[in-house]
């Protein structure tokens, strides 16, 4: 392996690793403000053990979700810099804001909410919960533009061989960037409905299944379900049409991506939509390729019309080969790639299937949340043991979906870091094998590597040993003893 | 002031902001061995720093960004050149921000002990590593074209950067103490008081013989007057910390940090990094600044999001200003 095929594992495996934590914080910490809001407003109990209870698994998640955005911020100057020093005068200025505007914001006021329990006075307690979850979806905001504008560069003019910003509202106001931020919140928001739906099922099934009687405990079980279930099934339907929307640009600006999603070899018009394929997808030619096909929906989905020509991989060869060169450019810096032919085409097993997965696991997440809600109708609880299995083996969907779907989307644009835009300023992309650091080697590259991949390991374990113990233990085990005294001494209402 | 320079000096400024902030949390998490006799004073010390660790990170999260944004090639080469102290830094950061947030979640001395350790690794090794990689980049590194370090991994340790990370760390260590002397109460701030007092002239001495050999070799009049103010500043801090005055101390001990990072960034200044191995490789204040329209962009955002920063973050110290001691410390209540 040479130090680009490390370098692009060390990114894969920490960012698919931070984008585990990212969605549950983002849906998780707005569902725990509403459940918080509910209690200001009403003075339900319920409300208030809703809060703790998920707030609780919340905490313990956010924690890895900001550590682990940290190597984020680094890693593009320490591994990529050739990137950075490319990029730089565009791609900085998100995550400077992202830093200044949304990061300080989350960090200090979920200290605030942390500790601030009858310390602030109850509607400031909560406009703190609801600084600090608001902060991290602007969070999600800044860094996807930045991400977008990899994708599909907008805004720039190209200045000594390097892009230079002329509008940030361009870089902000990239459809890419608003489709990829509605897109990724409501997966945020589908994590956070199964999450909810697992952990309530199990809990109803396994304390109330036998009898009927309307205590606390009941309750925080089955409004939680059902706001759950609820949040997943809408989230699910917003990340279909915002899915439906990104691939529509997909088709426009990187028409290589949408060929690879689909294992697309020949130009089809009208295209059939691939459902399950058997066979090597991995040859571009498509040769011993069987796939069970609906005539005609990959047209519509690229472009809202049944006949519309999908290029296949085949065809775009030419094209990409005409308008961004045969060969790599003559530079020791690119190793063994200096000067050999470019290619094109993504790895198409990677983008078949990540697309694939994408898609089942996400619907799997909504069906999970549909049959909760039935099963648990009129209060309710089915009484068979696979019902709380079911429901805790579905919390991981979401998940799966959301990682595969970046996977995807990551993979669909290789060879470039920067993808050309179609319409957009000539020149302005960027080979993924020319970013990385010249100076850094596969030595250093690889203990990076194996160091944050342990300690991930190591990590990703401790975190779901806390989970589920605090998820086992239901509302006692955050709520603190009721016969605990109080008085003005009380300098800590919460203490690590 | 044009922008380049006024990014340079806001760099400058949000660093001094981080370790004037974090030091003090570093400290604290160095301490904890040797202040804390039991888990309950163990645990005043974690919570003196508990709402406000994660605000003071971010401050080394913007200054990086704002690098990046506003001056791109400082941003890759410092953290490509200085990659495997840049990587331990990361990995003590993870480590200690997952343990305050696990530390007290189950109740078992086996679980205490192991997140105490990576308390203790995670809040000694970032101002060793940051110490190193600041003061690295200000007195100049055997840097090449495209910024690629000449001479392997121990070209980094330049006499300059290795006494900037026993500085850093020095300075941590003494503020930790002043900090908990005035967040705490009873026994452990006298502890904490003792324990400045004693050990201050020793951990401060680092940081008085950096500025002082940094400004012979390579001072100007403005930063040698910056540097003596911090001299003065940092004598002054253990004078009133002698004489039990532990917030005019925790002041002038600011004081020092800020006159230290000014003075050390303004030696060289317009270069940023200088290349000890040919000037032409260097990186200064013109050849790496961005865009005037970018710099206007972040300047703007600055302009705003600073001054809200300050409110906010200098009202959560002020809601969680009282001192702490063990007897407020809650009884254990974990699953």
């Amino acid at each position: 392996m040479d130090v680009l095929d490390v370098a692009r594992w060390q990114f894969a495996i920490t960012t698919v690793y931070h984008f585990l934590m990212v969605p549950l914080t983002i849906g998780l910490s707005i569902v725990v403000a509403v459940m918080q809001t509910a209690w200001v407003r009403t003075g339900k109990a319920h409300y208030l053990a809703m809060t703790k209870f998920w707030g609780k698994l919340m905490l313990v998640n956010f924690a890895m979700g900001v550590v682990t955005g940290i190597v984020q911020e680094f890693q593009f100057g320490m591994t990529w810099s050739a990137y950075s020093r490319f990029v730089g005068d565009v791609f900085g200025a998100p995550l400077a804001m992202e830093g200044i505007v949304a990061f300080m914001v989350e960090s200090t006021f979920l200290g605030l909410w942390i500790f601030g329990w009858e310390r602030l006075p109850k509607r400031v307690h909560l406009a703190c919960l609801w600084a600090a979850a608001l902060a991290s979806t602007a969070s999600a905001y800044f860094i996807l533009s930045a991400n977008s504008w990899m994708q599909h560069p907008v805004g720039i003019q190209l200045v000594d061989g390097k892009p230079q910003l002329t509008s940030i509202w361009a870089l902000l106001s990239n459809n890419t960037a608003i489709a990829a931020f509605t897109h990724t919140v409501s997966g945020g928001f589908a994590v956070a409905g199964t999450f909810l739906v697992g952990i309530s099922a199990w809990h109803l099934w396994r304390k109330h299944r036998q009898s009927a009687v309307d205590n606390a405990d009941r309750k925080v079980w089955s409004a939680s379900l059902k706001l759950g279930a609820w949040i997943g099934m809408v989230a699910f339907a917003a990340v279909a049409l915002t899915g439906d929307t990104q691939g529509k640009l997909m088709f426009e600006q990187q028409p290589m991506k949408m060929a690879a999603a689909e294992a697309l070899c020949h130009t089809e018009a009208p295209a059939s939509f691939s459902i399950f394929a058997y066979g090597d997808v991995s040859r571009p030619d498509c040769e011993n390729v069987k796939s069970i096909t609906v005539p005609a929906l990959l047209s519509f989905l690229a472009h809202n019309d049944f006949s519309t020509e999908v290029k296949g991989v085949q065809d775009l060869i030419p094209l990409y080969e005409q308008k961004y060169g045969h060969n790599y450019p003559v530079d020791p810096s690119l190793g063994a790639l200096s000067g050999q032919p470019i290619d094109y085409v993504p790895d198409l097993p990677v983008t078949y299937w990540g697309f694939r997965l994408m898609i089942g696991f996400g619907g799997l997440a909504a069906g999970a949340a549909l049959l909760a809600l039935w099963l648990t109708r009129r209060g309710r609880i089915p009484r068979t043991k696979w019902f709380p299995r079911l429901a805790l083996l579905s919390i991981a969907t979401p998940f799966l979906a959301n990682s595969f779907g970046w996977i995807f989307t990551e993979m669909g644009r290789q060879p470039f870091v920067v993808v050309p835009n179609p319409t957009g300023v000539d020149g302005v992309f960027m080979y993924t094998a020319q970013a990385v650091s010249p100076g850094v080697g596969t030595g250093q590259v690889l203990t990076s590597l194996i160091a944050l991949t342990a300690v991930y390991g190591v990590l990703a374990v401790v975190e779901v040993f806390l989970l589920v113990r605090y998820a086992k233990a239901g509302v006692e085990g955050v709520m603190p003893p009721t016969d605990q005294k109080k008085s003005d001494d009380d300098v800590l209402a919460f203490a690590y | 002031m044009d922008l380049p320079t006024l990014w340079f000096w806001v760099i400058a400024a949000l660093w001094t902001g981080y370790f004037f902030l974090e030091g003090f949390d570093f400290g604290v998490g160095m301490l904890t061995r040797l202040l804390a006799r039991d888990n309950t004073e163990r645990r005043v010390l974690v919570n003196t720093i508990g709402p406000v660790w994660d605000g003071n990170e971010v401050w080394v999260i913007v200054a990086i960004g704002a690098t990046f944004a506003a001056f791109p090639p400082w941003y890759a080469t410092m953290l490509s050149a200085e990659y495997l102290p840049v990587l331990l830094i990361l990995l003590a950061l993870i480590g200690r921000g997952v343990a305050f947030e696990y530390r007290g979640k189950v109740d078992s001395d086996r679980w205490r002990r192991g997140w105490d350790l990576v308390i203790l690794l995670g809040s000694w090794i970032p101002p060793l590593g940051w110490g190193l990689v600041i003061t690295g980049i200000a007195t100049g590194l055997p840097i090449g074209k495209d910024g690629v370090l000449e001479g392997g991994l121990g070209a980094l340790f330049t006499w300059p950067a290795v006494l900037g990370a026993l500085a850093l760390t020095g300075f941590s260590l003494v503020h930790g103490a002043v900090f908990v002397a005035l967040k705490t109460d009873g026994e452990i701030r006298r502890r904490a008081h003792a324990l400045a007092l004693r050990v201050g002239p020793f951990c401060l001495l680092p940081m008085a013989v950096l500025l002082v050999l940094v400004q012979v070799r390579q001072g100007g009049p403005v930063t040698i007057v910056i540097a003596a103010i911090g001299l003065l500043a940092g004598a002054g801090a253990l004078v009133r910390l002698a004489a039990r005055r532990e917030g005019q101390a925790f002041a002038l001990l600011g004081v020092l940090i800020a006159a230290a990072v000014m003075s050390l960034f303004g030696s060289d200044f317009p270069t940023i990094i200088a290349s000890t191995v040919d000037p032409s490789f260097s990186i200064t204040v013109a050849n790496a600044a961005s865009s005037p329209y970018t710099l206007g962009v972040i300047t703007w955002v600055a302009a705003f999001g600073t001054p809200a920063i300050l409110v906010y973050q200098g009202w959560t110290y002020w809601v969680f200003r009282r001192r702490i001691s063990a007897a407020h410390i809650p009884p254990v209540h974990v699953p």
